[in-house]
């Protein structure tokens, strides 16, 4: 396999650490090198973050750059358009149909973009799926799992076996979860195929 | 066995490995994680210290006892912890002694971006830079051996990018640390001019012999490909240098930053036709290097100011552009850090800009405070600073400006470095108020406990710091304590203690909203019918109350129902979602 590529975006507080773990967990399954970088501090305070993940045969830097993410997962769509500078030009876009008004927005300083993800797919075409998870998750009964229904469709675009990934899933979260976790990871996953 | 982990994990894991049993810290970003992860070995013992000067004390009192001691802090924790640190570099070390030091290029989370390696020069103490995780752990182990084996302290530095990016580590076995003998020894710890003086020499012969073993060990490696390009770098910038250049360069790989390995680099020199020294912020390495007579190009293509990335070597040596061209036709409105959702600091902020105060601030999650539409923080530079600036007003504007004027400081910032700036204040006679946002924990760092909290690092309960009693026994004689959700109460008492001749101390209580013990009663909306648009709820900068123009919404996902909001709207207009017939 080439070097994959995956960012996952939102804003601080979202959670995409369970991602960033999965991935990771993952790519040691297919023994593959990896490398994760994350954000703490104070952008986790409701500011604009970012993580990435890159896995392969052999990974120097844990940054991607301008015009090379395989895979931008976004939990907002704000989010989606601030990072799609950084998406390949044949990548994926995952974006998650949800809107968090930052502060500028708030006070009326700014305005927030209308049509964000029929601008995106007008560019990006084929190469953009967006999904409203939050309602997929409202449905499960437990809004934590918007990201394993992200998590599942960004599955579905790699290479890497669906077995991998849930076994993945299975290491990364505690018995209890792991159920309705694996319903909304089958969604995510089999959303994008249809 | 491989495991993926932070390099701040691995740090820890290094220190395990390494046999160490004391360590201290005050927690900092990029750093805190270090402490946290070696907390969960119940082999050592680990404590979050009140600042890093004292958590640098206790590492250096572990290692003359004979143990192998480790101390961390980001950055500006250098700054405190400077003293001890320029001192222990005389006195040397028993068991070995290693400090890490976490800088923050591109200021993620900081209110500075120094560079940390000035530090090993200027104390004379070996640092070691590590490139991944595994570096991380290893270079931990092998900086006991340099400390032991050359009587030193050593640094090991960090950036963002490597304390907070997970690769594979390969772990091993703890090693079997005995401790060493303790003997008294006068004429090495005990630094008065006479000893000093002899140990100064020591310390000069010791950066020699260092210099020696820099251009030996295998810390520093040369890495052969195209003879085209040369490349001298180390840490996050080597990473950034092989994506951006692969084989198409030869580098020379420092683990070693100070000192340097001049031979080693003066052969790689004479056998590569171009030489770049890539470092991120100062040109210390090409500093250096030039010194030697050595010709590098460095800071004439790179920045001093922020942090370096593959693409900006590839356009800067090959002339490559490789960022996208794609031009967005959307103003794209920026996301600032805010205050959470029920957060205890929101109120304080608010009745401050309503009393139009001027406020001397401090480093925490409260520093947000002084973001817009809060706007209520005039100064912020380093931990502690807000008592002493708020005095510094008073005495250079008289009384009656410092009857407009707070100093603000959390819990855990106060008693890092805010105790002296009261006392002075006590002491030198001034009136100042100083509010302490006391939210029972370390907020911005991800919630570790502190001396005001209750309990250690490993959760285990302990003695609280008794502010009040604090505030009276230094001499502070108005000490109020009040809740922040409690706004009328919180803007009198503000008021009160301005006016006040005398220095007070207001304790504005709430814990963090974030904390698993802290329940709320769920999300408000707004019912439109009676809300009248004054908009008065949109002074408490909430994130999950918007202002869509023709009318004002919250967000269901974001609020957690703190009902600060339902205490500055005087139409009731705010109801929870659920009590109705929905």
């Amino acid at each position: 396999m080439t070097n994959l590529s995956i960012m996952i975006v939102g804003v601080g507080g979202q959670g995409s650490l369970l991602a960033s773990k999965m991935i990771g967990t993952v790519a040691m399954k297919k023994n593959f090198d990896v490398k994760v970088s994350e954000v703490h501090g104070m952008s986790q305070r409701g500011g604009s973050v970012v993580t990435y993940v890159r896995l392969g045969e052999k990974i120097n830097s844990p940054l991607i750059e301008q015009n090379s993410a395989d895979i931008i997962m976004a939990f907002e769509k704000l989010e989606a358009l601030r990072w799609i500078k950084y998406l390949k030009e044949d990548g994926k876009l995952i974006i998650n149909d949800q809107r968090i008004d930052p502060m500028p927005v708030i006070t009326g300083k700014e305005k927030y973009p209308e049509g964000i993800i029929e601008f995106l797919k007008s560019k990006y075409k084929d190469n953009v799926i967006s999904i409203d998870a939050l309602k997929v998750a409202k449905e499960l009964g437990n809004l934590r799992v918007v990201n394993m229904v992200l998590i599942g469709i960004l599955a579905s675009k790699t290479s890497i076996e669906k077995e991998v990934w849930l076994e993945a899933l299975r290491e990364v979260l505690p018995a209890k979860l792991q159920s309705v976790n694996e319903k909304a990871f089958e969604i995510g996953y089999n959303f994008a195929v249809k | 066995m491989k495991k993926l982990m932070l390099g701040n994990e691995a740090v820890a894991r290094g220190a395990y490995e390494a046999g160490v049993t004391v360590a201290t810290a005050y927690p900092g970003t990029p750093s805190t994680e270090i402490t946290e992860n070696i907390a969960k070995y119940d082999e050592i013992y680990s404590e979050w210290s009140p600042n890093e000067k004292v958590a640098l004390e206790v590492a250096i009192g572990a290692s003359i006892a004979g143990a192998r001691a480790i101390c961390s802090m980001k950055h500006v924790g250098l700054n405190v912890a400077a003293d001890p640190l320029f001192t222990v570099s005389y006195t040397g070390v028993n068991g070995g002694l290693v400090i890490v030091v976490a800088d923050d290029p591109g200021m993620h989370s900081s209110q500075n971006e120094q560079d940390s390696r000035h530090y090993a020069r200027a104390a004379k103490v070996p640092m070691l830079e590590p490139a991944d995780s595994q570096e991380c752990k290893d270079f931990v182990k092998e900086a006991y051996k340099i400390s032991e084996t050359f009587d030193t302290p050593v640094i090991i530095r960090l950036t963002t990018r490597i304390a907070h990016s997970r690769s594979l580590v390969e772990v091993s076995e703890k090693e079997n640390y005995a401790l060493k003998d303790y003997k008294k020894d006068f004429n090495k710890y005990v630094m008065m001019p006479a000893m000093a003086r002899k140990r100064h020499v020591i310390v000069e012969k010791r950066i020699d012999d260092l210099k020696d073993f820099a251009d030996k060990t295998n810390l520093n490696r040369i890495e052969w490909g195209s003879k085209e390009i040369g490349i001298i770098t180390s840490g996050i910038a080597y990473q950034y240098s092989k994506e951006a250049l692969g084989e198409n360069a030869s580098y020379l790989k420092l683990g070693m930053v100070y000192p340097l390995p001049v031979e080693l680099i003066k052969k790689f020199a004479s056998e590569v036709k171009t030489l770049y020294v890539i470092e991120e912020l100062e040109p210390f390495i090409e500093d250096l290097a030039k010194k030697e007579g050595i010709k590098v190009i460095g800071k004439e293509l790179f920045p001093l100011v922020g942090e370096l990335s593959a693409n900006l070597i590839r356009e800067k040596i090959l002339g490559i552009n490789e960022n996208s061209t794609n031009e967005i036709n959307m103003p794209i409105p920026t996301r600032p850090p805010v205050l959470c959702p029920g957060c205890p600091h929101r109120g304080v902020f608010y009745v401050l800009k309503k009393l139009k105060l001027t406020v001397t601030g401090d480093i925490g999650c409260y520093t947000l405070g002084a973001l817009p539409p809060l706007e209520s923080m005039d100064t912020c530079v380093c931990m502690g600073a807000s008592i002493g600036m708020a005095h510094g007003f008073e005495k250079a504007r008289a009384r009656e400006f410092g009857k407009k004027t707070v100093a603000v400081i959390g819990d855990s910032t106060f008693i890092h470095s805010g105790i002296t700036g009261l006392i002075d204040i006590v002491y030198n006679k001034g009136n100042s108020t100083v509010i302490i946002l006391d939210n029972s924990i370390t907020g911005m760092t991800g919630h570790q406990h502190n001396p005001c909290s209750g309990f250690t690092i490993k959760n285990e309960p302990t003695k609280q710091v008794d502010l009040e009693k604090l505030a009276y026994a230094i001499g502070i004689e108005r000490v109020k304590i009040v809740d922040t959700y409690n706004l009328k109460e919180l803007e009198s008492v503000i008021r009160e203690e301005i006016a006040a001749e005398e220095p007070s101390l207001i304790i504005a209580q709430r814990p963090c909203a974030l904390l698993k013990n802290v329940k709320f009663k769920g999300p408000l909306r707004i019912n439109r019918e009676k809300c009248k648009l004054c908009k008065i709820c949109m002074r408490i900068a909430c994130p999950a109350i918007v202002d869509n123009g023709s009318y004002i919404e919250v967000n269901e996902a974001l609020c957690v129902g703190c009902d600060l909001c339902t205490k500055v709207c005087n139409f009731n207009a705010f109801e929870r979602v659920g009590d109705n017939n929905d």
